[in-house]
Order: structure tokens, then sequence, then C-alpha cells
């Protein structure tokens, strides 16, 4: 397979996502665009010292994240390691949350196909509905188009009924055209959902990373009709980074983009964001951030 | 307490209104002439409602100039223009920086009044337009005591008192473009605003005063075309620079033949924009978006020819089409806002003759099915294709938010095409090869070349027309020139 980049421009990317980051969100807007953007979250812990009580605390928190305010909906997720599925699936049964593990070497990626294809065995047997998989960025930069493919497929493949998410961990891509090139290469071999980042690189979902694989998303559902999902993750720290990017899946996608099913943001920090700025909102003072727990 | 998996279900999320705020606007509720450092009143006491052109609602009243006060302001510059141009280099610029800081402190209030009066949309008065004034009075008060070297030149004068008329479509920063480069010259400046849009203009004014630039090196004149009909026949003006439309500017360069003064005219155009299939068209669609619907289209060098290499014609087409869907039209005082109101019924009925023209010449017309404020004048942003080079919407100015689609099929018939109008003010190239893009930026008969980009202006850069677009360069060292004598 001979690769053929497309054309993207870093500073006319850049221009527009700027551009679209300056949108004005005040009032009933902001209220609903945070209660949205609450109801996409995976809520998520990938750390080593995590234990079963920690993903307990975190699944609760996922299903009610303010009991003060109970019209705050449910999160869309919680991400673990595979190792800690089943206590999450546990925790979660029958509340609407679904359990969803990273898989396939997360987060480097540097280990074989089997080691993959295993480590996403677990987590479907664990019970994972939703699986966070990474692509092979050493395969990808060395031009090796056919093996990124290859190995989301075969994943895609294990996974059965549960949804892949396929990482790009775009800053380790270099550019805007790779970017959108992976993008189109995860959505061709099967992605049910394309994400930005791991998390652990040194940047994540920046709006100009986000609007070129949105962009991607619009342009390969108009030639094939098939829909995938799109999961900022990464850098998301505020409510109005998550505002932001909410504004560019509107104004790319469309408002028919704006739910949990097609749309993700994949985080820990900034629910309790989320929550003082609602809880602002409605009080019209500022919170503090122990009105709130940590998880 | 658990909420329940319903209270997920989707709501349509829109953004709520968020109007900038004009309470803190303080506008007189009459505005005189601005003459010998002081507003007065006009000599035939005329004063003159200015609209909001997005409620049709007043604003205030403001004086018209006529032939006496156009007389009585040429006398005060000239009795001005000795002291102006014996000051120290370096002062002169010291009260373009002040000046220029004095646009900053009151850059809110500016943008809100220039939307107001204009009828463009908040978001760009307040990115664009009053920053952007700022930086011309920053970028020639450095010149002031440099004027040699910008022109290459041992020893420079200035030309005496200048005259100054400007458009409605950018009124604050087309008095900066012509009063900055003029007074740190040490010209003395008269200035007439455009009819339409006066308000800016009459700010920039107070603010002439409080930096207490010396009485008679600024007048403000605003008026109708009579006013600016006046100046330019006036005895006792040694420079005419007028930024407008084509037929006013060919009547002036008609008023001054064989007079000793000196012209620059920045006039209409009607913009290539060249989509080639090497370049990154989703960046391509927002620089055609924001080539054309800038400004309600209400922009000189807008990018209303737009050619397209026939290969991504159609990919190109339904990638604006769409975008052109997304952009929120209404209250131009919404910070969401992407157009405006149309600056005037005038302007209005212009760009419906045309739209209408291009309709009946058999080119497809598609226009954005928005809701439209019922007062107010306003026009849906418009999208032709199937348009011939012959069309009228492919050979004329509509100033307005209408694109006209042409394609090609080789870089020759790119730059043929592009060449093929009475005007040459300027033109966009996008594509992702440099050495294509150097190539047609070089045979490109326009003023302005932009690559992989549209409508961006600078102060450093030089801005100005061939042919029916005008001549005379503004911005940048270039832009002194006009406004210089070389004495060796």
């Amino acid at each position: 397979m001979i690769r053929r980049l497309p054309h993207v421009d870093r500073v006319g990317v850049e221009e527009r996502a700027a551009q679209l980051g300056k949108r004005s969100i005040k009032a009933t807007a902001k209220q609903q665009g945070i209660c949205l953007a609450v109801s996409m979250l995976d809520l998520t812990t990938l750390e080593g010292a995590d234990t079963a009580g920690k993903v307990r605390h975190l699944c609760a928190k996922a299903v009610c994240p303010a009991p003060t305010m109970p019209e705050v909906p449910s999160v869309a997720a919680v991400c673990v390691y595979s190792s800690l599925v089943a206590v999450a699936r546990e925790a979660l049964r029958g509340t609407g949350v679904r359990t969803a593990s990273v898989a396939a070497g997360f987060p480097a990626g540097q280990v074989s196909l089997e080691a993959k294809l295993r480590d996403t065995d677990d987590a479907v047997q664990a019970g994972a509905e939703e699986v966070d998989m990474v692509i092979s960025r050493e395969a990808f930069l060395a031009g090796e188009d056919t093996r990124v493919m290859q190995e989301i497929a075969a994943v895609r493949d294990r996974a059965g009924d549960a949804h892949l998410k396929v990482i790009l961990e775009t800053a380790e891509l270099g550019s805007y055209d790779h970017v959108r090139h992976a993008s189109m290469l995860a959505m061709e071999a099967g992605a049910d959902f394309i994400k930005t980042s791991t998390g652990k690189a040194a940047s994540g979902a920046t709006p100009g990373v986000c609007l070129v694989m949105l962009e991607a998303i619009r342009d390969y559902a108009e030639r094939t009709g098939r829909i995938v999902g799109f999961k900022a993750a990464g850098g998301v720290s505020t409510s109005k980074a998550a505002l932001q990017r909410l504004v560019l899946v509107k104004e790319t996608l469309g408002d028919e983009s704006l739910t949990p099913e097609r749309v993700r943001i994949g985080a820990s920090s900034v629910l309790n964001d989320l929550l003082l700025q609602y809880a602002k909102t409605e009080s019209g003072r500022y919170g503090r951030a122990e009105d709130f727990s940590r998880e | 307490m658990t909420p329940s998996v319903e209270t997920r279900t989707s709501v349509v999320w829109d953004y709520a209104p968020a109007p900038e705020s004009a309470e803190h606007i303080r506008l007189r509720g009459r505005y005189g002439l601005f003459l010998d450092g002081d507003f007065r009143a006009p000599a035939d006491g005329r004063y003159v409602p200015t609209l909001n052109p997005a409620t049709e609602e007043p604003i205030a009243e403001v004086a018209w100039a006529g032939p006496a006060d156009v007389t009585a302001a040429i006398e005060r510059a000239r009795a001005a223009f000795p002291a102006w141009a014996a000051l120290p280099a370096l002062e002169r610029g010291k009260y373009l920086f002040r000046i220029a800081r004095l646009i900053q402190e009151r850059a809110r209030e500016l943008a809100v009044v220039e939307t107001l009066d204009g009828g463009k949309p908040l978001r760009e008065s307040r990115d664009v337009d009053i920053p952007l004034a700022a930086a011309h009075f920053f970028h020639y008060a450095g010149w002031a005591d440099k004027l040699g070297y910008g022109v290459a030149a041992r020893e420079v004068a200035p030309l005496g008192v200048v005259g100054q008329i400007v458009p409605w479509n950018f009124p604050l920063l087309m008095a900066a473009w012509k009063l900055a480069p003029a007074l740190a010259c040490g010209n003395v400046a008269i200035l007439k605003p455009a009819e339409t849009t006066p308000l800016t203009a009459l700010l920039l004014a107070e603010i002439c005063a409080e930096a207490e630039l010396p009485a008679g090196v600024v007048a403000i004149l605003p008026g109708d075309g009579g006013a600016g009909a006046t100046l330019v026949r006036a005895p006792g003006v040694d420079k005419i620079a007028f930024t407008g439309s084509t037929a006013v500017g060919r009547d002036i360069q008609t008023a001054l033949a064989g007079q000793d003064v000196p012209l620059t005219l920045e006039l209409g155009g009607k913009s290539a924009n060249i989509v080639f299939e090497d370049a990154a068209l989703d960046q391509a669609v927002e620089g055609i978006v924001n080539g054309i619907f800038f400004n309600q289209g209400h922009v000189c060098c807008a990018g209303s020819r737009l050619l397209i290499q026939e290969s991504v014609r159609d990919e190109v087409i339904a990638k604006l089409w769409r975008r052109m869907g997304r952009l929120r039209v209404g209250d131009p005082l919404d910070k969401n806002t992407d157009v405006g109101a149309i600056n005037s019924a005038e302007q209005l009925a212009r760009i419906e003759t045309l739209v209408a023209a291009g309709e009946e010449e058999g080119a497809l017309r598609r226009t954005v099915a928005c809701e439209l404020p019922e007062r107010g004048y306003w026009f849906a942003p418009t999208l032709f294709t199937d348009v011939s080079p012959a069309h009228r919407i492919a050979a004329e100015e509509i100033f307005g938010p209408v694109v006209s689609v042409l394609t090609f099929r080789t870089q020759a018939e790119a730059i043929e095409k592009a060449n093929n109008s009475r005007y040459g003010l300027a033109a966009g190239i996008w594509t992702d090869k440099g050495a294509k893009a150097f190539e047609v930026a070089s045979a490109l008969r326009a003023g302005v070349v932009w690559q992989n980009t549209y409508n961006h202006f600078d102060p450093t850069a030089a801005f100005g027309g061939y042919k029916e677009s005008g001549f005379g360069r503004e911005g940048g060292p270039a832009g002194l020139r006009p406004y210089l004598r070389v004495l060796r």
C-alpha cells in the first residue's frame, strides 16, 4: 500500500479552532453544555496505584456525580485497566454507566500483536463494554499503514460486541497531515470511535487536533455513510476546555452528534470543575474545591 | 437521588444570546464638526441622524459639512501646518503613540460603536477593526523620525494639507490607514468619514483632542458625497487620498486632472480566490468563507470570484455549502454572530439588483435558509454556481455576501481567468505546493496576493491595487511615499 498523505494546513486549522474557541457560552447554554459534557465523560483512572477500592469510589461518583444536584446526569463510562474491569462492571451493574478498558499494550503499544490481543481478550472477558486501544505509532511512523490497519482490525475482531475506540496518540504523530491520515486508517479498519490521546503524552486533545479528527469523521461519513464517534482525551481539564470541544463538534459535525453515543470526553479531573461551574450558574457564586468529593 | 439514564437524553444545544452590552457607551446626542481642535456647529446648521442598520433606529445626530465648513477647515489646517511640520519628528511620533494607546484604552467602546453604526459583527470590530486601527498608529508612530529610511531618500518634506475620504466598510480602520501615515510624515489632514458611518471617526476626534494634538492638525468633517466633492475641488488642498468606489474615484481623478495635486485611489475589486486540487481543502473552505462573508462581503478585496479546479469542484462546493449553513447570521452585537447587517438600504438594493441579474443570466443561486430579523437591512449568505466569466456577477463588484464560483482546468487557465478582470486589488492562492504558489503569485496582476489565507491585514504590509482598483499603496514603508516630497 502506497501512502498518500492528505493536505492539512496547520495555520488554517489553528486559526479556525481558535475562532471557535471564542464562542460565548453563557446562561442556559452553559448549564446545558455542562450537563451534556458530564453525560459524555469517560471517567478515567489509569494509575499503577489503582485498587479495587479506588475504582469503586470512582464508579459511585460516575453514577451520581453530585448528590446535591440530582439534575446533573451520570457520566457515560468508567475507564480502567483490564485488571480492574470486573470490579468496575460489578459496581456499575444496572446503572446505565458503561465499563471501558484500555487495551493493546496501553499506552506505548510496544508489545507483540499476540500480547495486544490477549490484553483485549482479558478486558472483554472481564466484562468491558468498550475497549480503548492504542495504534502502533511505531508502525505508523515507519510508514507501514497496512500493519497499523491489520492490528486495528485484529483487535476489532477480538473485541466482539464491545465498542472499539482507537487511540491515535496525536502528540506522537508529528503533524496534522498524519493526524488526519491516521484517523482515516482507523476508521477504515473498523474503529467505532477515534480518540486523540492516551493522556500519558506531552499534549492531548488540543483544539487543532480535535478539529482535524472531526473533519476526518465528517468526510468519512460523507463517503461511506458510517458515522464514527469521537473521543477527546488528555488536556481537557476545565469546563471551558470541555465546552470548547463541544463547540468544535457542534460546528463541524452538527447538533445531531452532540450525544454520548457519538462524542466522549476522557478525563479524570474535569468533572469537579464542571460541577463547580454548574453550581455557580445556580447560585451565582463560585464554590470551593472541597464542595465535591475527589472521586 | 441517583439520576436516571433518561436525564441523559440529548437536548439541542444552542448558544444562548450573548449580546455585548452597549450600556457603557456614552454617545452624545449630537456631534458637531471636529474643526480647529474642537467640535463646532456647521455653518448651515445641518444635522443628520446616523442609523443602526440592524434596527433602522437613529443612534445620534451628526453635523454635515457644507462648502463654508470645508473652506474653514482648510484655512485652519494651513495655519496649523508650519508648526506641525517643524515639530521634531520624535515629538510628532509621540502624538501618534498617544493616539494609538488611547484607541487601545477605548477599544471596547469603539468596537461597540463600530458595530452599532455599521452593522458588522462585534466579533470582527473587537478582534479586527479596532486592534488593527491601533496597530496602524503604532506602526507609523515608529516611522515618524525615520522617514528617509522608509523611502530611501536623504531629505524629505511633507506635502501640506491632505484631504482624505474614507468608506463605510471599515470606518475607524480606514481613518487610521489614512491619518497615521499622513501625520507621521508631517502633513495636516482633513478627513471626511462616510455618510452612513461617521461615529467612530468622531470618537477618534475626541481621542485626538485628548491626546492634545495641536488644533487644526486633524479636522474631521462628516457629510455626504457633496462634502467630499467640495474637499477634492477646494483650492489649498495639497493631496487627495480616497478609498471607495471606482465610479467616484474616476470622478475625483477627472476633477484633479491638470492640477499639481497628487492623488492616491484605493477602489473596487473583484478578487479571484483560486483553489487548486492539491490545496488543504477544509482550510481553503475556511478561507473562502473568510474571503467573502467577512464583514458581509463589504470588503474591497473580498474573494468574490471563486476559481476552483474542476477536479475538486464538487467536493469544495459541497464543503462550502455545508459550512455556509453553519454561519450565524443576525444581531451584530451578539458575540457569536458571524454575519451581521448590510450597511445601508442603498447597499442592500445594490446587492439585490446584482443577485437578480445573476439569476436572470442563468447562474444557479443558493441562499442559506436562515432566519433574518424583521427590521434592519439583511442579506443571507449566497452562493452562485454555473457562473460564466461573461456574467455580470462574475465581473462586477457586488460588495455583499455573495460568492460566484467559476472553474478552471490548469494552472495557466487559472492565471488567465484571474487576471481577466477590470480590477486588480487582491487574490488568494490555495495550494500545498510552495513553488506553484510563488509562480502563480508572480503572474497575478493584483496588489495583494494571499497564500493559504485570505483577508489578513497587517500595518507593515503594503496594500493597493492595479488597473481599475486604483493606485498608490497604504501600509508599511510604501505607505509613506504618497505623503512625502523627496527633496534629494
